[in-house]
């Protein structure tokens, strides 16, 4: 795969994509969502890659969406383009994504931040949905995982007033998991990374695909589908495997199976 | 550099901002605040600037707001400590490097708030603090409440802020409010030599060590923990660091670079 916008990194079972356009905070245009959806496409079925790490650099995770690719563009331009699939694509990626967040983080970059499973911030990270200062609204899930994040009121502050918080702020109010220091960024979002990836992946999986069900479905509905997520991976090999590790008081050696 | 009320003298990798306005014992107004924080800025991002001296120019090291300035059609007192002093505060104690306050004379208000924000203080004999804000039915602003009981304790900081009462330099001293006290004369020779040898110094982890205490300051233990363990990993990682362990074990005086 050749990308333009984006880096690749494989190391074991981690993969990272970095958000690659320093130039302008990592705008996420067009061309960078195909290439990170891309991206994901691949490490998807690739069985050897077990979790993703998504960043930007030090200046910025993204600053937003390229707005110069707003100008113009009507209602239907809009409805009918890619972006919608774009973001599914990202949101219904099966695998752990753990978001390693430096700098600004604002507009469609604290919404690709926020389709994230885990959000590791470095101290220096700013959040905020600015779009009310264009005259438009979040659009790529800000108004619908925010508030899910930080709850209604304090996600209504943001949105409408378009003020971005610090990553202490942002932390205090749950909407990311951990501030650390610069330049632990990275250390901190690979050694979760690899704890998460060595676990059974099917479970993991599983547990993800639960988790997300929480937050859009009643609980009796939730509770049903869990328990048969629960019953499904009954049928692992790394279950036995698993459970007799834990009986025989050794590490479990999981095999993805 | 292009200031009108600092003086920006770099050499040997120690950066002097002299706050240059003796007419009015340096009294800050916007536009010193504004050049002050550009320098810390500039400060911070040039390489060649390894430790930092602030000092005042003439007999007082910094005698505050210029209430003249702040007299004529004024917005709120919050917007104005907010956009004018917090972000120079901030910035002195976010720069990574160290900053040695060289208080040459009467450090007042927020010019004192200046002094306690810098790492370090030698003051002169001439020196005094004053904490003037209730003396015109003011709180102490800029960072005063904040950093006077943690270095003098609470007791002192309420009698500093209530009675407004200049502290002379020997009694700074024996207050912890300054590190060291020398003759006029020699104030800048004293600042020099501190601020010379930080500059041969491991200057990040010099700026890893500020802002773990700074951080610090407002931690509990296991975060604090936590916190400076995470940091030796980023010290771990700087030629410095290798050259100090290079150095031990060489029997010789390390060289370092700051990088």
């Amino acid at each position: 795969m050749e990308f333009q916008n984006i880096l690749i990194q494989v190391d074991g079972q981690v993969a990272t994509i970095r958000l690659n356009r320093p130039k302008v905070l990592n705008a996420l245009n067009g061309q960078t969502m195909d290439e990170l959806c891309q991206a994901l496409d691949g490490f998807e079925v690739d069985p050897e890659v077990r979790v993703v790490v998504l960043t930007g650099d030090e200046r910025a995770f993204a600053a937003g969406a390229d707005i110069g690719e707003f100008a113009g563009v009507t209602p239907v331009g809009m409805l009918e383009g890619p972006r919608g699939k774009r973001w599914e694509r990202i949101r219904a990626f099966p695998k752990p994504l753990i978001a390693a967040v430096s700098g600004y983080c604002l507009g469609g970059g604290c919404e690709l931040a926020m389709a994230c499973d885990i959000i590791v911030a470095s101290e220096t990270a700013r959040f905020g949905q600015p779009e009310i200062n264009l005259g438009i609204l979040p659009g790529a899930g800000g108004t619908q995982r925010l508030p899910r994040a930080v709850g209604k009121h304090r996600a209504m502050e943001m949105i409408l007033t378009g003020r971005h918080i610090s990553a202490q702020q942002a932390y205090e109010w749950g909407l990311v998991n951990r501030v650390v220091p610069p330049e632990a960024l990275l250390d901190e979002a690979y050694a979760l990374a690899r704890e998460i990836a060595s676990k059974a992946p099917v479970a993991v999986r599983l547990a993800k695909a639960a988790v997300l069900k929480s937050l859009d479905t009643p609980l009796e509905v939730g509770l049903d589908y869990e328990r048969r997520l629960f019953a499904l991976a009954f049928g692992t090999e790394d279950k036995e495997e698993g459970v007799r590790a834990f009986l025989e008081k050794r590490k479990p050696v999981f095999q993805g199976r | 550099m292009e200031f009108q009320t600092l003086r920006w003298e770099l050499a040997d990798g120690v950066l002097t901002l002299t706050l240059n306005r003796p007419e009015v014992l340096n009294a800050v107004n916007d536009r010193m605040a504004e050049e002050l924080l550009d320098a810390l800025r500039r400060a911070a991002r040039d390489p060649e600037v390894r430790s930092v001296i602030l000092t005042g120019a003439g007999r007082a090291f910094c005698s505050g707001q210029d209430l003249r300035e702040r007299a004529a059609g004024e917005v709120s007192y919050a917007q104005h400590i907010r956009t004018r002093y917090a972000p120079v505060i901030l910035q002195l104690q976010g720069l990574e490097k160290p900053v040695v306050a060289a208080v040459n004379g009467v450090a007042a208000g927020a010019g004192a708030s200046l002094a306690l924000a810098c790492d370090l203080r030698v003051a002169s004999e001439e020196a005094s603090f004053l904490q003037a804000f209730t003396r015109i039915g003011l709180v102490p602003d800029s960072g005063a409440t904040f950093f006077l009981p943690r270095l003098v304790g609470l007791g002192k900081a309420f009698e500093m802020c209530y009675l407004a009462e200049a502290v002379p330099a020997e009694e700074a001293l024996r207050l912890g409010l300054v590190n060291w006290v020398v003759p006029g004369p020699e104030l800048m020779a004293k600042a020099r030599e501190v601020a010379g040898r930080l500059a041969t110094g491991p200057t990040r982890a010099y700026g890893l060590t500020k802002r773990a205490l700074l951080r610090n300051l407002r931690a509990d233990l296991a975060t604090a923990l936590d916190y400076e363990a995470m940091l030796q990993d980023a010290a771990g990682r700087t030629e410095d660091h290798r050259e100090g362990v290079q150095a031990f074990l060489e029997k010789r005086p390390p060289r370092y670079t700051g990088r």
